[in-house]
């Protein structure tokens, strides 16, 4: 793919028009009462990323989903290469070179790569011929690219960083220009997202546009050319990347000043709450995840666990607040033990005063089925202050969810909505407030902002240093490394099941890092 | 020598009731790998059961009879395409349905017509299939061992025998070596994946269910041309419950598909040969048991011996774009 722009037509007005990838002209779309886009243009120049900024529910994914296909604007033009174009479904849009790279993988697990880059765009009723076509062109983009995968591999057996590289030869294998990546780095590990922008980098100085659709700042100052802002289904700004920054951007996205960093005292520890010592966790297939980990949690300090998903962090969460079965090791909880080998109860533990906010509220946190106010007493329902006898006290229910709504801001502020229907960050917030508001002596906290918008993070974030100046012990797990810094007074990091490493807050990124790829680690032990 | 034509004859038989297990199960392989769960493959099996045995009957052609044997299935198929696809039903529900609608109307229809009680008159000559003799059957079958082998164990059988046990291979060949075989995976598995690409999710799947249609289409025939000579009330006895059991036995695999219900087919074969007669040692074992014996042995084996069957992984969910 040769960049054509120096060399283009040179006839007057059309100049301008030839550097133009994609434009968008009063996309507007509702969806029932939501008006999920307003009136929305955007002018995407070629061979640029152009990043897509806004919130959860800003409109993004609907703006880019019109793009592909998806869905079908109630009006407005779309523009590609100076034509005014109709797409009523992807197969329209892969005709006009637009390919989608979604933020959940649409990639069948339990077939190989070949196939699933072919799926669709196979050109005989018969496979044989089609995969042998397959396979070389898979590898000619695979050399121009440098995205080398495995052909014969299952998706199934790829880690994810892979699995999102098939996406993306998936495109180009249909001649894609335009390559839409909605939430890319959701699911990478920082290593992995680096990687993706380098990929990304090479895309662009082959020529092909990249739209980068994100509500990470970092990310988009990080790789884009320029930045549309949407908030609310409206586009409010596009800007030159090199000419903006971090904080306007985020004004922009949330319509008020917001703060980046948090504001913290000095840490007064007291006395130990929770004590680690040698915890040893197995998974299911006898694969060992937490390896003889021990620390020691204090009062009034906040202990971050730093590391990239899957290096065991979640098994010792799950191990400390009575979910899983750890194999050997103690844990102590205000000096007394939990039985961490046997039948450790998680009532028990709260009743003691350890809180947990899980890592995947969706399936450990809430029941999305309920309303707001049933989750919002879940796991304490047998509480009496809930309780009628043996029935539930609703209007006690209704109006304790109703405090805790006042002061988590959770919006809309109804109790009786079901749960599904809030954002994800203020179902977090409802998991915050009912583990926070019983003032556990031990807060328990895995990825407190994960899939959560700006504003709710600066809230979040708040929230879990007021709890350790009120003397609470808070252990925090995140594969956000940011996170980690800004929030702990102490920082361990773990990689493959083992704790191999303790720093201070103000250690440098890179130092982290190494440490969270298990390089420097090595070394510290072998010491 | 005796023991041997015992065998011999087990062996025929098996073969005589694996037939619309197969058909049936191969039907059930071909919705269920689309992500539609089938249970009413009993009830199409019986629909056109009746329908071949009553039009047959009026028509005196057999060969009209298996199509509208095959028309009738189709409809029904499509039935719970229309339940499940498009208006995003449940798929069991569905299923169930069809199931219950067909036992009762097909006696009511059967008695309204023929007043048979149910049945469909008895079939003979051009109205019903007949078994294919292979060349030289006769000659050859005082040979020993081979003979009774070649002509009673592979020769006279139907047509309809000799195309279950070829629609293995071809189900085969369709699901992984043609381009819809491909999709119709894909679709089972992830539908999101097939309607980024551009493939439309909805005639997918129904082409999937109308493949089911045809295979029960031909089950049904089977039972009331072919292994009766005519449609007696309830036919089917289940066997569209066994077909599934077959299916997830043989976890949705067509050739594992054949040997589960040659297994299945075997136990019936082997019921229905025990019946009255004690075995040594253990003596006379109730019938039930034996027809239990598949169900009992799925259960079984699924739970220990054979490791996990992982269905299709979007079977039974109606897909529905985001939002």
């Amino acid at each position: 793919m040769v960049n054509t722009d120096e060399t283009g037509p040179t006839w007057g007005t059309w100049v301008n028009m030839s550097d133009i990838a994609i434009e968008l002209r009063g996309i507007d779309k509702s969806f029932g009462l939501v008006h999920a886009n307003r009136n929305i243009n955007l002018t995407v120049r070629k061979g640029t990323i152009h990043g897509i900024i806004g919130e959860n529910g800003a409109g993004k994914s609907t703006l880019m989903s019109i793009l592909y296909g998806f869905y079908q604007a109630d009006s407005g033009d779309i523009v590609v290469d100076g034509n005014v174009v109709t797409i009523k479904d992807p197969n329209a849009a892969i005709a006009h070179g637009i390919g989608m790279v979604h933020q959940h993988f649409m990639l069948v697990e339990n077939f190989t790569v070949l196939e699933n880059v072919m799926l669709g765009a196979e050109d005989s009723q018969i496979l044989n011929t089609s995969i042998s076509k397959a396979r070389v062109e898979l590898k000619r983009l695979e050399k121009e690219y440098a995205l080398e995968v495995n052909p014969d591999a299952l998706i199934e057996e790829l880690p994810v960083g892979l699995q999102q590289r098939v996406e993306i030869l998936k495109a180009l294998y249909r001649k894609a220009d335009i390559l839409i990546l909605d939430e890319p780095t959701g699911v990478l590990t920082p290593a992995e997202a680096d990687h993706l922008f380098r990929i990304l980098g090479q895309l662009k100085d082959q020529g092909k546009t990249i739209i980068f659709i994100t509500h990470k700042l970092r990310e988009i100052m990080a790789i884009t050319d320029e930045v549309s802002v949407m908030r609310r289904g409206e586009m409010v700004a596009t800007r030159k990347t090199n000419e903006t920054s971090v904080e306007e951007l985020a004004e922009l996205m949330v319509g008020r000043r917001v703060l980046l960093r948090v504001d913290k005292g000095e840490a007064n520890p007291g006395d130990v709450k929770l004590s680690v010592e040698n915890l040893t966790v197995r998974d299911g297939r006898g694969v060992t995840m937490v390896d003889n980990v021990s620390f020691n949690l204090r009062a009034g300090e906040i202990l971050g666990i730093a590391g990239v998903a899957g290096n065991g962090q979640s098994e010792l969460l799950e191990a400390i607040s009575g979910i899983r079965k750890a194999v050997s090791g103690s844990v102590l909880l205000n000096g007394k033990p939990i039985d961490v080998t046997g039948h450790a109860d998680p009532r028990d533990l709260r009743d003691r005063g350890l809180a947990h906010v899980p890592e995947d509220r969706h399936h450990v946190g809430l029941v999305l089925k309920f309303e707001e106010a049933e989750n919002g007493i879940l796991g304490y329902h047998h509480d009496k202050r809930y309780l009628n006898g043996v029935f539930l006290n609703t209007k006690a229910i209704q109006a304790d969810a109703e405090e805790k709504i006042k002061k988590y801001d959770i919006r809309p502020p109804n109790p009786r909505l079901k749960t599904a229907n809030f954002s994800g960050g203020n179902q977090q917030k409802i998991v915050l407030a009912r583990e926070m508001e019983r003032g556990p002596d031990v807060l328990i906290i895995g990825q407190p902002t994960r899939g959560v918008d700006v504003g709710a993070i600066e809230f979040i974030h708040k929230r879990i240093i007021e709890m350790r100046d009120q003397g609470k012990a808070v252990l925090l797990v995140s594969v956000e490394l940011d996170e980690i810094r800004a929030l702990s007074d102490r920082i361990i990091v773990m990689f493959a099941g083992r704790v191999v490493g303790e720093r201070d807050p103000d250690a440098t990124e890179g130092e982290l890092g190494l440490l969270m790829a298990g390089v420097e680690g090595r070394k510290e032990a072998a010491e | 020598m005796d023991l041997f034509h015992t065998i011999i004859a087990l062996l025929e038989s098996t073969i005589r009731v694996s037939v619309p297990l197969i058909f049936a199960a191969l039907a059930g392989l071909f919705t269920e790998r689309a992500g539609v769960f089938d249970i009413g493959l009993e009830g199409k099996m019986l629909g056109a059961a009746f329908a071949a045995g009553a039009v047959a009957a009026v028509s005196g052609s057999v060969i009209i009879g298996l199509l509208c044997a095959i028309l009738i299935s189709v409809l029904l198929a499509l039935v719970h395409g229309y339940a499940s696809i498009t208006q995003r039903g449940s798929q069991i529900v569905s299923g169930v349905a069809i199931n219950f609608v067909v036992a009762g109307s097909t006696v009511i229809l059967g008695e309204a017509w023929f007043r048979q009680g149910g049945r469909t008159p008895a079939l003979a000559g051009d109205a019903r299939f007949q078994t294919i003799t292979f060349p030289f059957a006769d000659a050859v079958k005082d040979v020993p061992i081979l003979g009774p082998i070649y002509s009673n164990l592979l020769s006279g059988h139907f047509a309809l025998t000799y195309l279950a046990f070829a629609m293995v291979p071809i189900s085969w060949w369709i699901l992984y070596r043609t381009r819809f075989g491909l999709r119709l995976r894909a679709v089972g598995e992830n539908p999101g994946a097939v309607d980024t690409a551009g493939i439309s999710v909805i005639w997918l799947r129904y082409r999937a269910v109308i493949c089911a249609g045809i295979l029960c289409g031909f089950a049904g025939a089977y039972l009331s041309l072919a292994m009766n000579a005519g449609f007696v009330k309830g036919m089917t006895a289940g066997k569209g419950y066994i077909a599934l059991a077959a299916l997830i036995f043989a976890k949705w695999r067509p050739f594992n598909i054949m040997l589960a219900c040659l297994l299945f087919g075997f136990l019936d074969a082997l019921a229905i040969r025990l019946q009255g007669n004690p075995l040594p040692l253990i003596g006379q074992v109730p019938v039930q048991l034996m027809q239990a014996l598949p169900y009992i042995l799925t259960v079984v084996l699924l739970a220990g011996f054979i490791g996990k069957a992982i269905p299709p992984k979007a079977g039974g969910i109606p897909y529905v774009k985001e939002r």
